[in-house]
């Protein structure tokens, strides 16, 4: 076990009260291995990846629970001995490449500086190994783009530049945060490409921090879901596409359009809005959007349970003690879930239109946005 | 950059050409007939009108102008009223003792500023910011002048540790030098002298750069705060740097870039504030000579000052420009970027 | 993979924010202004501080018996005397009550103060709405003059102007309020040239509107916080100019009570007699100190965004 995530909670205390960022979220990541946490914004998956980096903004903090790394507890970790494992056995590569390099240092400097803030090397050979690093992640001609600044290269071409970095020094973890959200689609398969590849020379393991299924399912070997903080579901990847369990990942697999989709039904949408943090709804976090909402799912925050490695937390597929049912009740449950979700697909017309309506102004909205 | 330069020298001609026609507009159209100021109450007509006619006063006030456009692009700005001196003589012997006072003020203003702005925000809400924002607060409150009196105050007539005024004690003067005392001392390897040159420079410079101290400072500070929020510095703490690296190397270097502009401005606005500053201080400088001159109308001497202020304000201007695009490589004048 | 694989509740948010409407800002500005005040200790205690030097101000002025003291009276008997009991601030070379000559200087320190700035906001809003809306020669001509006016240093250009008019009050009024025009024409040209390509300009534009009412109802009220935060941060600087000029011995005529003047007259005594420069000094530090920290509080009102920093 590489890093071993436990009953993890993180807090931001804010004005109005404690936002609870990451809720008693467990999970671990063999070396090796590619581990995507997929959730929506505001899910508590960056958080979690940052917590486990110690790089939480004030007034962010952990207030509970453990994580290992190699066996040293991260939590009680202090600031020097962690800044040694940043960078060197843990790095990070961030959402955007854009603004994530330093404009006025040209992108060697700030490898090499990676290079010397953990291995005492000369600059020669660091800046040796940057170019060498360059060339690995399929920068062109490395030797001269490494006295480019950052504003003279592209998106894709920065993130390399951003692997390159955290790959520098070795690491044995790699996180990746939403690495590849802010690059056109044709990039984002390379990127992602790069990231198996390195992780097959290197027998690294990436912790992939991700709201895009697709992502999800062309690299990750094993996904954990997360909902408002909360860990929903947990399973092998092939097993969380082909039999997912949990109405909230139903329904994120359901809004993905698909070839065969019957041109006369609507795309699914899960209904509603991510709660306020601040005013989660008693019981289960996810109650108010889901389809097969029960009396219980009210009142209660329903456990992770383990089916046979597939992990869910949903009174589906457990009692009111948090046990798990039956073989053969689950399997109802499972088919009840799908059938809730159709149903509530025939949503009247007039709803329908409505939310298409708000979907295309929202993207005439990031179009501008974009241009601007 | 040679090209971008010699455009932007190009463009400071019309600016300067304004500032002379406000000035002169100013000084020879709104402003009563200077006569009977310089040559008292009681002067016959005769006497003022001969005296209107030395000076160039008595032919048309475009005449006039361009009289002065020909005079000044050959170096000559007339003669004072009153010594009947060369303006630019008597600027050149004063002027050298503002621009010393001013870059002392300037530095000081930039180190402390700079220094509270960045405790300020990596303390952010701490005891440091208040106070660091509680003394740029006060400095942008306080007149100048008061402040430097105050200090004198303090200073001399209280502890009796410093000079009120002037610029050295005037049997270690040095003669003939640059005019800047601090180089002519050292030039003479004079230890005794500069140090009194030295001690009668701390409480003027002091005086002077608070304000500025105070801008430079909340200028720091919000800028910092920015840098300290972004991508880069999340990046920079991932690859395990020390605090204080990625505030120094990472956040403070980028955010000197809009700081640095604010530190040349603010040179401009010092030489408004040495006005005030030698008066209070008895500084022998063009501030205090400017006051006295536009008491006295001897409005030569305040042309060739104001020409002379603008002149040093649109340079500074133009080297804030080539300075930030020093700083910053995304800024390259004149040249096509690649994609 | 594509991008419409996205959480499918991702761009509804996107759809709330866009619906925001402009116009609801401009009813509730002056409740942002309001309410930026008072939200910060610092901007309340600097209001009421204000409020108050106008309550004295108008006091002195219409009910000078309040006053312990003729502030204009000589009494050459008590002359020079230190703080005491009877005087509190004691007294100037002529004898005369420094306290009441402080308390009657806010009625000049604030009419300037306030006069300045409707001077140079009236000139300059007006020259940048032209620069900016019409674009073009009118604006590199506006802006070339502008520039001129920055490149002397204001007091310098201040000094200058009132050699010119001779000394008196309303004259320093008009310098001052001469020298800050390019900075709010630069404010409200800059503002104007981002806001005239929003959409709801153009609309008007389509309907018909003059420019004029274009200004006058579209642009300006937008560009008004900016104004409003710059105006009062403005007043300060007329303030502390006011009090130079009059440090210099070019503001009021004798016997009229102004701080700067004060302290330009006191500074002969100054080791004699330091209580002569202290307390016109504080007034006005403590007076600038409450515009700008009123201004910080009125900029936190309408730009939440400011109030992060």
């Amino acid at each position: 076990m590489l890093l071993s995530v436990k009953n993890l909670s993180t807090e931001f205390p804010v004005k109005k009260g404690i936002v609870k960022a990451v809720e008693d979220v467990s999970f671990d990541v063999d070396a090796g291995e590619i581990l995507a946490i997929v959730g929506e914004s505001g899910s508590g998956k960056s958080v979690t990846s940052l917590s486990v980096m110690g790089l939480l903004a004030e007034p962010g903090h952990v207030a509970g629970g453990s994580m290992e790394f190699e066996g040293k507890d991260l939590v009680h970790l202090s600031e020097r001995e962690y800044r040694e494992l940043r960078g060197n056995d843990m790095a990070m590569i961030f959402q955007e490449p854009m603004t994530s390099l330093n404009p006025v240092y040209r992108v060697g400097k700030q490898i090499v500086e990676a290079i010397r803030t953990h291995e005492n090397v000369s600059k020669k050979e660091a800046r040796e190994r940057a170019i060498d690093m360059l060339r690995k992640v399929g920068i062109p001609s490395p030797e001269k783009r490494i006295d480019d600044y950052p504003h003279q290269m592209s998106g894709g071409m920065r993130q390399r530049v951003m692997i390159a970095m955290a790959l520098s020094c070795n690491p044995k973890l790699l996180i990746a945060d939403e690495p590849t959200t802010a690059l056109d689609v044709t990039i984002q398969a390379q990127i992602l490409d790069l990231l198996r590849r390195l992780r097959d020379d290197t027998g690294m393991a990436v912790l992939l921090i991700t709201h895009d299924l697709g992502v999800v399912s062309e690299t990750a070997d094993r996904v954990v879901v997360m909902y408002c903080g909360q860990v929903v579901e947990e399973a092998e990847v092939r097993t969380l596409f082909d039999h997912p369990m949990h109405p909230y990942t139903l329904g994120l697999l359901k809004s993905i359009p698909r070839l065969e989709d019957d041109d006369s039904k609507r795309l699914y949408m899960i209904k509603g809005m991510v709660p306020n943090p601040l005013e989660m709804p008693p019981g289960c976090h996810f109650s108010d959007r889901c389809d097969s909402c029960m009396d219980i799912c009210r009142e209660k925050i329903p456990d992770l349970v383990d089916l046979n490695g597939h992990k869910v937390r949903c009174f589906l597929y457990e009692n009111a003690e948090g046990e798990a049912k039956s073989v053969s009740a689950i399997a109802e449950a499972e088919a009840e879930a799908i059938a809730d979700a159709e149903a509530a697909r025939d949503v009247e017309a007039s709803e329908a239109l409505l939310a298409a309506e708000e979907l295309r102004e929202a993207e005439i909205e990031d179009i501008e946005e974009a241009s601007r | 950059m040679l090209k971008y330069i010699l455009k932007r020298i190009l463009m400071v001609i019309p600016v300067l050409l304004g500032v002379t026609i406000i000035i002169f507009l100013i000084t020879r159209v709104l402003a009563p007939d200077p006569a009977p100021v310089v040559l008292g109450e009681h002067a016959t007509p005769e006497a003022m009108a001969t005296w209107r006619a030395d000076n160039g006063l008595d032919s048309p006030i475009w005449m006039q102008y361009i009289n002065f456009i020909v005079g000044a692009v050959q170096g000559d700005l007339g003669m004072s009223y009153y010594t009947h001196q060369p303006v630019t003589a008597e600027i050149a012997a004063r002027f050298p003792a503002t621009a010393e006072l001013a870059i002392c003020a300037i530095i000081v203003a930039s180190l402390l500023g700079v220094t509270l702005g960045v405790l300020a925000a990596v303390k952010k809400n701490k005891l440091a910011d208040n106070v660091s924002m509680l003394i740029a607060l006060v400095g942008v409150s306080m007149p100048i002048f008061w402040s430097g009196i105050l200090l004198i105050l303090l200073f001399a007539g209280i502890l009796h540790v410093l000079p009120s005024s002037g610029r050295v004690t005037p049997l270690l003067q040095p003669t003939g030098g640059t005019g800047f005392f601090i180089l002519d001392t050292i030039m003479r390897a004079d230890w005794t002298a500069l140090g009194d040159v030295l001690i009668h420079l701390i409480l003027p410079t002091l005086a002077l750069s608070l304000y500025s101290m105070a801008i430079i400072t909340r200028m720091t500070r919000s800028s910092m705060l920015e840098t300290l929020n972004a991508d880069y510095i999340r990046t920079a703490r991932a690859k395990g740097l020390k605090k204080g690296t990625v505030n120094i190397k990472h956040a403070l270097r980028n955010a000197m870039l809009p700081v640095s502009t604010v530190i040349g401005l603010q040179f401009g606005s010092l030489l408004g504030g040495a006005l005030l500053t030698e008066t209070v201080f008895a500084w022998p400088g063009i501030g205090k000579f400017a006051v006295d001159c536009v008491l006295k109308s001897d409005f030569p001497v305040v042309q060739g000052i104001v020409l002379l202020v603008a002149v040093i304000f649109v340079i500074m201007n133009l080297v804030v420009d080539i300075v930030y695009a020093y700083l910053d490589p995304r800024i390259k004048y004149g040249a096509k970027e690649e994609g | 993979m594509s991008k419409d694989k996205k959480l499918a509740t991702e761009p509804a948010a996107g759809a709330a924010l866009a619906a925001q409407p402009v116009k609801e800002k401009r009813e509730s500005i002056w409740k942002d202004v309001f309410a930026g005040i008072v939200s910060n200790k610092a901007s309340l205690i600097s209001g009421i501080f204000i409020l108050l030097l106008v309550i004295i101000a108008l006091v002195t002025k219409f009910v000078p018996g309040v006053l312990p003291y003729d502030p204009y009276a000589q009494n050459l008997s008590e002359s020079l005397m230190g703080p005491s009991a009877a005087h509190w601030f004691g007294t100037d070379i002529q004898g005369r009550d420094i306290f009441s000559r402080v308390l009657v200087g806010t009625q000049i320190t604030l009419t300037v103060g306030l006069a300045a700035v409707a001077i140079s906001l009236t000139i300059g809003v007006l020259l940048g709405s032209i620069a900016g809306y019409r674009g073009g020669k009118t604006d590199t001509v506006i802006m070339r003059v502008m520039d001129m006016m920055l490149a002397i240093p204001s007091i310098l250009l201040a000094i200058a102007i009132m050699a010119a008019l001779g000394p008196g009050i309303e004259k320093a009024v008009v310098a001052i309020g001469l020298v800050s025009i390019p900075e709010y024409a630069r404010i409200v040209r800059s503002e104007i040239l981002a806001i005239k390509e929003n959409d709801y300009v153009a609309a008007a534009r389509v309907v018909g509107d003059s420019n004029a009412a274009i200004i006058f109802r579209h642009v300006l009220p937008n560009v008004l916080p900016s104004i409003i935060v710059r105006a009062t941060l403005g007043i300060s600087t007329a303030i502390l100019d006011a009090a130079a000029l009059g440090f210099l011995g070019l503001g009021v005529q004798p016997p009229a009570a102004e701080w700067g003047d004060m302290l330009g007259r006191g500074r002969n005594e100054l080791f004699r007699a330091p209580w002569l420069m202290i307390f016109p000094g504080m007034a006005i530090t403590l007076t600038v100190l409450a515009f700008n920290l009123l201004g910080d509080g009125i900029r936190d009102g309408l730009d939440p965004k400011a109030r992060k920093r």
